[in-house]
Parts: C-alpha cells; sequence; structure tokens
C-alpha cells in the first residue's frame, strides 16, 4: 500500500502540471491554474503532517506548536521574496514598503541575508531548528512530558506570533509580507513557476518521507518507539531519552519550516496568523485523521482533511470549523489508527 | 504557585542539574560490587528506608527478603537512580557514587534492572527488545546508522534460546505471555551483559516449571555478576540461597537479619515479624 500511495504521488504531482500546461483553456482535459496552486498547498501541508506525524506517532510527543516552525521557513522566505520586489513597490524605495512606512532609512540587521536565495532560505531553516533544539532541550531535560508539553508549545507559538504582530520586531507587523513579484529574477505569477513550485514541493514531500521512513526503521526510531511506551525503562537500558527526543523534534521542525518556506511563493502571503494557535491544531488533526505512526497516514490526512475543506468553505463556510470538529471526534472515537487504518480493516 | 508546588520543581530541577550522565567503569579492588551505607528516604512522611546498610561482593548472588513496605523496591529504585535518597551512601565498585549519576549513566556503568511488573517494548517485535537492549553505543547518532554485527547477530539468536523465546522471535512483545514477557525482560537483562543485576520479584506469574528454570538460569550467572534478587516467593529463595549463600531480611526500611537461608529463618525477630510462625 505504501508504494501505491508513493506512486500515487508522484504520479499527481506530475499530472496536475502536466493537464494545466499541455492543454490550452477551454479544453475539456485543462486543468486550471487554482488546481495547480491548491495542490502545491496540499503538499506543503502533507509535509507538515508528516513532520508533526514523526514527533507523535512514533515518539508520543505531540507539539501544538508546529504551526511556528511552519510560520518561521514561511517568514524567512517571505524577507527573500520582499527583497526581490526591488523598486517595484508602492513607494519605490529599495526598501520593503512596510519599513518605508515606518519611516526606516535602511534595512534592520537581521535582513542582512535577504539578497541571496541560497543564504536566505539557510536561515529559514536554520532558525527552526536552533529554536527547536533549545527549547526543545530545556523541555525534554526537564521532563516536561504529555498534555504538559503540548500546552507550552502552544504558548511558544501564541508569544511569537504577538511578537511577529508588532511592527518594530521588523516582521511587517500584522499584515506580514505580500505583493511578491518574483523569485530568484523570474515573475512568480507565471504558469511555468507555478507549475515549477508545485513540482517542487511535491519533490520535498517525498524526500522528506524518504528521510522519515529511513529514520523510523532504523535503530533510532525504534528506541524512538520504545520512548514512546515506556521511557523509564529505555533509561535503565542506558540511553538517554533527551537525546533522542531532541533530534527527532529538530528534524521534525526543519521539514515544518521547509514547508513553509515552499509555501510562502505560491500562495502570496505570509502573515502572523500562521503562528495562531487554530494553525498548529488543525497540524495536528491532519495527523490523527489519517493515521498517527504510519507516515503516509498523514499525508493522506492532510489531502482529505484539506479537500473536505476546499469544498467546504465554498458550499458552507461558516460551518466547517463544526465540520473540522465533528471530523475530529468521529476518528478518535471510530477510527483510532484514522483512515490508514479503515483501509487496513477492509484489506485482509 | 503554591510553596509545594514550588519545592516539588526544585527538587526535579536539583535532580535533572546535578546528576552526571557519563561516569566510567566501576573498580572492583576490593572485592565489593555494591556497596550501601545508611540509606535514609522519607515520602511525604513515611520513612521507607531507614538507614539501610548491606554490601554485595563480587560474583555474589544475594537473596533480599522482606514483607510488603519493608522497602525492597525503594532500594533499587536508589541504587538505579530512579530515587534520589536524603542521605547516605551508594557506591557501585569502589569509585562510582551512585547518588550523582543519572538513571541512564548507572545503567551504562553496568548496572541492569529487572521490574517487578515487566516493562518490555509492546509495539516492538522480540528481536527488536534484544537489539536494544544488547550492550554497545548508547548515542542518538550512532543509533541513527547501527547495524547487528554478526558476533551480535549471533549473540541474539543465543539470548532468544536461552530465554526459550526462539519461535516467537519476529512476534510483537504486546502479543507474548505475562511468563514470556518476563523471560524476555530476562533476556534484555542479560543483553545488556551488566556487571550487576538487579532483579524484582522475577518470577512473579511463572509457571512452576519457568521458576525452575529461572532458578537454574540465575545460579548459571553467579560469579560472572553479581545478583540481588528480591522476591516474596520462599520456596524460590530457598532454591536460589541454598544452604551456603547469603540471605539479607529487610523490615522497615532497614537490614533486619543477615545470614544463610537456615540462619535466618532461626533468627527470633525474623519469625516474628516476618515468617510469623
Amino acid at each position: 500500500m505504501k508504494k501505491t500511495l508513493l506512486l500515487a504521488t508522484a504520479a499527481l504531482v506530475l499530472l496536475v502540471p502536466f493537464l494545466h500546461l499541455a492543454f490550452p483553456a477551454g479544453h475539456p482535459l485543462h486543468l486550471s491554474e487554482f488546481y495547480v496552486g491548491l495542490l502545491g498547498k496540499f503538499l506543503c501541508f502533507a509535509i507538515c503532517a508528516l513532520a508533526l506525524d514523526l514527533i507523535w506517532g512514533f515518539g508520543g510527543i505531540l507539539s501544538l506548536g508546529h504551526g511556528l516552525f511552519f510560520a518561521l521557513g514561511g517568514y524567512g522566505m517571505g524577507m527573500y521574496l520582499m527583497r526581490q520586489i526591488g523598486r517595484d513597490g508602492q513607494y519605490q524605495s529599495d526598501l520593503p514598503d512596510f519599513m518605508v512606512f515606518l519611516n526606516w532609512k535602511e534595512l534592520p540587521w537581521h535582513w542582512a541575508l535577504s539578497d541571496s536565495l541560497v543564504g536566505q532560505v539557510i536561515l529559514a531553516l536554520a532558525v527552526p531548528a536552533l529554536l527547536a533544539a533549545v527549547f526543545g532541550f530545556f523541555a525534554f531535560r526537564s521532563r516536561i512530558q504529555g498534555v504538559y508539553f503540548s500546552i507550552i508549545t502552544q504558548a511558544l507559538t501564541v508569544a511569537a506570533m504577538l511578537l511577529f504582530f508588532r511592527n518594530e520586531t521588523g516582521f511587517g507587523g500584522n499584515n506580514g509580507f505580500t505583493d511578491f513579484k518574483r523569485i530568484a529574477g523570474m515573475p512568480l505569477n507565471t504558469p511555468g513557476m507555478k507549475v515549477a513550485l508545485c513540482v517542487a514541493s511535491g519533490a520535498a514531500l517525498i524526500a522528506c518521507y524518504l528521510v522519515a521512513r529511513a529514520l523510523t526503521q532504523s535503530r533510532w526510531g525504534r528506541i524512538l518507539q520504545a520512548i514512546r511506551d515506556a521511557e523509564g525503562r529505555v533509561r535503565f537500558l542506558g540511553y538517554d531519552p533527551v537525546a533522542f527526543k531532541l533530534s527527532a523534534y529538530v528534524i521534525s521542525a526543519v521539514m515544518c519550516a521547509l514547508a513553509g518556506v515552499l509555501y510562502v511563493p505560491q500562495v502570496g502571503i505570509i502573515n502572523p496568523s500562521e503562528m495562531s494557535p487554530a494553525a498548529s491544531i488543525e497540524m495536528a488533526i491532519w495527523a490523527a485523521v489519517g493515521g498517527r505512526g504510519t507516515l503516509i497516514g498523514p499525508v493522506l490526512g492532510a489531502f482529505f482533511v484539506n479537500g473536505t475543506k476546499s469544498v467546504f468553505t465554498v458550499w458552507w463556510p461558516e460551518g466547517w470549523l463544526y465540520v473540522l470538529g465533528a471530523l475530529f471526534i468521529a476518528v478518535t472515537l471510530f477510527l483510532p489508527a484514522g483512515l490508514v487504518g479503515l483501509v487496513r480493516r477492509f484489506k485482509p | 504557585m503554591t510553596p509545594d508546588l514550588l519545592d516539588a520543581g526544585a527538587e526535579t530541577r536539583s535532580r535533572a542539574i546535578t546528576r552526571i550522565a557519563t561516569a566510567g567503569e566501576p573498580i572492583f579492588n576490593q572485592g565489593v560490587a555494591l556497596y550501601v551505607e545508611d540509606l535514609k528516604v522519607a515520602f511525604d512522611g513515611f520513612q521507607a528506608l531507614g538507614g539501610l546498610s548491606f554490601t554485595v561482593g563480587v560474583g555474589e548472588l544475594r537473596c533480599v527478603i522482606g514483607p510488603n513496605g519493608a522497602g525492597k523496591t525503594t532500594t533499587m529504585d536508589c541504587i538505579t537512580g530512579k530515587t534520589r535518597p536524603d542521605s547516605g551512601r551508594i557506591y557501585f565498585g569502589s569509585n562510582l557514587d551512585l547518588r550523582t549519576m543519572n538513571e541512564a549513566a548507572i545503567a551504562r556503568a553496568g548496572i541492569g534492572r529487572k521490574f517487578q511488573k515487566p516493562t518490555v517494548f509492546e509495539a516492538l517485535t522480540v528481536a527488536e527488545n534484544l537489539e536494544l537492549a544488547l550492550a554497545g553505543n548508547r548515542s542518538a547518532r550512532f543509533a541513527m546508522r547501527a547495524k547487528l554485527s554478526g558476533e551480535q547477530r549471533d549473540r541474539l539468536a543465543e539470548l532468544v534460546q536461552t530465554v526459550h523465546l526462539a519461535e516467537e522471535r519476529d512476534r510483537l512483545a504486546g502479543l507474548l505471555s505475562h511468563g514470556q514477557k518476563q523471560w524476555l525482560e530476562i533476556g534484555m537483562l542479560l543483553a545488556q551483559d551488566p556487571k550487576l543485576l538487579l532483579l524484582d520479584e522475577p518470577v512473579a506469574g511463572m509457571t512452576d516449571e519457568e521458576t525452575e528454570r529461572t532458578a537454574e538460569l540465575f545460579l548459571s550467572l553467579e560469579g560472572k555478576h553479581s545478583l540481588v534478587v528480591v522476591e516474596h516467593d520462599m520456596s524460590f529463595v530457598a532454591t536460589l540461597a541454598s544452604t551456603h549463600r547469603t540471605v539479607t531480611v529487610l523490615h522497615e526500611g532497614k537490614t533486619l537479619a543477615e545470614g544463610t537461608m537456615a540462619t535466618v529463618q532461626a533468627d527470633e525477630k525474623v519469625i516474628e515479624v516476618y515468617l510469623g510462625r
């Protein structure tokens, strides 16, 4: 089943852009740009769900603050995209518009790398990794577990959201970054660029999946599962659980940040709402609906929940949160192993 | 924040911070494997250990008996770093002060423990459980690329034979019977190849035949390893202690009597509090 789904993902990633590019608008087989964008977004969400599953499904660590790592990745990319606007902004300045508006005369220190795509992507991955390493070290060393860990990660993302809302931190305040024009000197809103970003997201998802699979099948993965089920026993075998939980947490944070890096150029906006508690909780729902501890389940869950969301936000927008809540309760009560568990039940 | 919570927090912090994670090898030049002196532990005013002292020699098999609440499990907890004693000294060999080490460091120094309630990793197979226990590098980075060497494979095959789980090798540990889980845990302990084995009620829930096989196994380890067996089951202790091994009787957190099985059974105080005859 795993191989089939992996191939299906790869096929989808190639087929949707192909149908978009190869057939002219009006042709019955033509898929509009909307679907390419939607697929790209879903692929990024699937990376987040996979990342969360690595620590939740295998390590028993439920982080309700992964939206923070996603948003930090997104902001990192957003800073670069803001600089790429160049003098085409409202105020025709070298500085991003919001800085001109705030009457700033030069770039703040943390924008030092924003000229370089490579430098900024590295920063967008390194900052979340460092934050996860420091925060995780103190949390795991103090043996903060279960619901307490969930609550402090939630508090962390809320604190970061409040910080990013402020104008003086240099992240565009509540408007965040938007109006992106180009990436690496090429315009963003061409069909070719959209397809390229979508395919890159697909490749990133498959790469993350393969990394996660290799890790969970290694001895490291087995120790992580052992920590999930009986942490005390693992200690008496001579392993230090902190090192294992911390490495899992950092890897997971980097995957989430990568998803954020790819997400922002596709949707064209990043603002502090990505750090809201609801955004992080939704990630946990994707993983739970798909099936925790299976790797392929969360990918499925991200597509399923977000697909349903797309349908409902058109059809019955104000009802979506109720549907999401009902879905989560139904899965918890009737499908503890998620969609993957449902498929397995009907397969001998 | 109530003062209680602050105290609890301070205690947890001191436990996490002051305990060292690496210590090195124990030195057994005095012929003593484990040295416990005047150990005191109180929980919320209840004196679990009230000045316990005993020593276990290198290669010795020591049986510890005592009624419920005598402090048997608390003693194990102190030795393995799970509980921090209020006062007293615990040394492994002549050099390692166990009070300053954390659980993982104590385990790496060569103390293995079998819990009263068998705790195996239920989501992993029997072979995988044993693999995690096998002696070797314990770092996270190493674990990402670790492969079993030929030597370790042989050791694993030998271990599943020893604990009579060869046919269950690739079954999930969660699916084993209670007795089989006990055996698996003993197997994991052997895989660690510890210098000192602490066995907390190892035959609880075993059939008579399994109990007998366990006794044989422990006796075969004597000499190569030091063992401390805590047990309720008198006939099992009698088998293990035979006529010449030392039995320690605990009562209310202190050593009540020590000597051969015949000596302690004849001891007035022991008869009064434990044997009740």
